[in-house]
């Protein structure tokens, strides 16, 4: 805060009042923004900073003993933890898969619900249902969908079109469970992508088609010259915000395999060690490791962002 | 694509006749992938157990039976976690539009210093992981006394539906015209008269977007709920059906019929929301996503 009771400053007595006036405008503004700064501290400031400072502690609860400091003594346990590494791989492995499956077939999909047709607000609302449902309940539909005996896939599958000779255990299987998940989630979030990108298609001009078109440019010239590079803004955005989506992925997972050791996502992890096992201190620094790696996403995508830009 | 649409006044030749065709059969497999899992969710939940637990699997319910709806509204236990997320979900909302609409106040009718930092904290709050906080919410919530109590819910929550509300209310309250504020203070209002005779009325729209967004992402929240919540009196829908399906029910494992059933029952009134409001979201998603 500057210093407005400045004497040089009250001369003319016009600019005095306004000046004052403007004192208590600032006041009233922090006024009206306290509430949400003591909530914003209470529940997202301090639990970030006690999060780094627990992980370097040995702190559990329901011990009654008092946490103590041991230095990066959780870190060094992680670096040899097998499971957090698997986690991490899976964590990783998933978000691109199904990032980039979302992005393709999101725009795929936006490009089709852009252009005029019937029923296209019908459509649209539909496409924004999946979102909307609880993924606990969606990956309970799924689970059933997929169910080894009699679930309505392996039904399809074998005994109506014939594909497999058996039924297979989606949910069970370690070779096929992964991938069972992934659909899921590129389920459940490829039309919601598609409205984002549809909302930056929206964006571009028609008249730039109307030019190219005159000029002779094919639909895929258009597609490439036109749609692509004025999209990229908008895509960008949406890759940012389901990339960051997915690295903190906990619902899906821990619906279809629970505490099922080669199916935890860092998320899971770090959940069952702080509130199952009540390990504080180490589960404060799986939580550090996932907060750093999304900041690594991040400025992985600012840095492509800017060379974009210059 | 986009050139297609042009045409439609004409007669058309064969050629494009068969690629509309297509066209729709891309549209409709968009849709049929969108909404089979519901419409399988649904046959499934009228189905009796001995139609269910079959195969080959039947497409079509034979004897279709509410059975699974009566069984799932009879159980105690439902019942209250319905009861929780509803309680759950409309304080957080409240919350979250009365503090986040004072908040946006200042931040969009207001120039005082340090009013961007305080925008950069919101919006980096969007993007916040909650797993990052959970340890620390843990402690704190045990410390506290309210671990097991829905008010650990309704604070902790806050964290994503606040943060949101705030960003799209600042947005919207920057767009009303200044002239009619400027009208009002110089009849003589104070700021807080602008602010509940001025801004709020004309904040309804952004007021809904925001608090309809805000009570989906509360009503849908999973781990926080099995974090902080554990007898069955005090959990929230997603957590009692996941914990449902996880209960053994006589001949088999897991009662899918009851569960696909609590499922839709959850999973309707979200279904009319969205459908009633799907401009107003998808407005205040993009503006979220675009400005974010």
């Amino acid at each position: 805060m500057s210093t407005p009771e400045n004497p040089e400053a009250t001369s003319a007595a016009p600019r005095a009042a306004s000046a004052s006036f403007e004192k208590r405008r600032q006041r009233r503004a922090w006024l009206f923004l306290l509430p949400t700064l003591v909530v914003v501290a209470f529940v997202a400031l301090y639990p970030l900073a006690e999060t780094f400072y627990l992980s370097f502690t040995n702190a559990r609860l329901g011990t009654g003993e008092p946490a103590r400091f041991v230095g990066v003594q959780n870190y060094v346990d992680l670096a040899q933890d097998s499971y957090f590494h698997d986690a991490v791989l899976l964590t990783v492995f998933f978000t691109v898969v199904t990032v980039l499956s979302e992005l393709t077939l999101g725009l795929g999909v936006a490009l089709v619900v852009n252009s005029q047709f019937k029923g296209r607000s019908a459509v649209r609302a539909a496409m924004l249902i999946p979102w909307a449902i609880p993924t606990v309940i969606s990956a309970q539909m799924w689970k059933w969908m997929y169910n080894d005996v009699y679930g309505v896939f392996n039904d399809l599958l074998v005994n109506r079109l014939g594909v497999l000779e058996r039924n297979i255990a989606f949910v069970a299987d370690p070779d096929v469970s992964f991938w069972a998940v992934a659909v899921i989630d590129i389920w459940k979030t490829t039309p919601f992508m598609a409205l984002l990108l549809l909302a930056g298609l929206q964006l571009i001009p028609s008249d730039l088609y109307e030019a190219a078109r005159v000029d002779g440019a094919t639909a895929l010239q258009q597609f490439t010259r036109i749609t692509l590079p004025l999209l990229k803004p908008s895509m960008l955005v949406a890759l940012i915000f389901r990339t960051l989506d997915a690295l903190r992925v906990f619902d899906v997972f821990f619906v279809m395999f629970g505490n099922r050791p080669d199916m935890q996502t860092m998320a899971t992890y770090a959940q069952q060690t702080l509130v199952s096992i009540s390990n504080i201190g180490y589960g404060s620094a799986i939580s550090v490791a996932l907060f750093l790696i999304i900041a690594v996403f991040i400025m992985i995508y600012l840095a492509v962002f800017r060379t974009e830009e210059a | 694509m986009k050139g297609s649409s042009r045409d439609s006044g004409g007669r058309r030749s064969p050629g494009q006749g068969a690629l509309r065709a297509l066209f729709y059969l891309l549209v409709a497999a968009v849709v049929g992938f969108t909404v089979f899992p519901f419409v399988w969710a649904f046959v499934s939940s009228i189905k009796p157990d001995d139609e269910l637990f079959t195969t080959p699997v039947r497409y079509w319910p034979g004897r279709a039976t509410l059975d699974n709806y009566r069984l799932v509204l009879e159980n105690g236990e439902f019942q209250t976690a319905l009861m929780n997320s509803v309680i759950v979900a409309v304080s957080v909302t409240a919350v979250s539009l009365a503090i986040g609409s004072l908040a946006a106040y200042a931040l969009g009718r207001f120039r005082f210093r340090g009013r961007s930092a305080v925008l950069y904290i919101v919006l980096a709050m969007t993007i916040f992981p909650q797993i990052a906080v959970l340890g620390a919410l843990f402690e704190m919530i045990n410390f506290f006394n309210l671990y097991n109590q829905l008010p650990a819910l309704i604070l902790t929550y806050l964290i994503f539906t606040l943060p949101f509300t705030v960003w799209v209310l600042t947005g919207f309250l920057k767009a009303i015209p200044r002239e009619i504020e400027e009208a009002a203070y110089v009849d003589g209002a104070t700021p807080w008269q602008v602010f509940t005779r001025i801004m709020l009325p004309l904040s309804v729209p952004g007021m809904a977007t925001t608090g309809i967004l805000a009570f989906i992402a509360a009503w849908n929240e999973f781990l926080f709920a099995l974090s902080f919540t554990q007898t069955p009196d005090k959990r929230t829908v997603t957590y009692a059906i996941q914990a449902f399906s996880t209960t053994t029910s006589g001949l088999y494992e897991i009662p899918w019929g009851q569960t696909m059933a609590a499922s839709i029952v959850v999973t309707v009134p979200l279904v009319v929301l969205t459908l009633v409001f799907q401009r107003r979201i998808l407005a205040g998603l993009t503006a979220g996503a675009v400005k974010g």
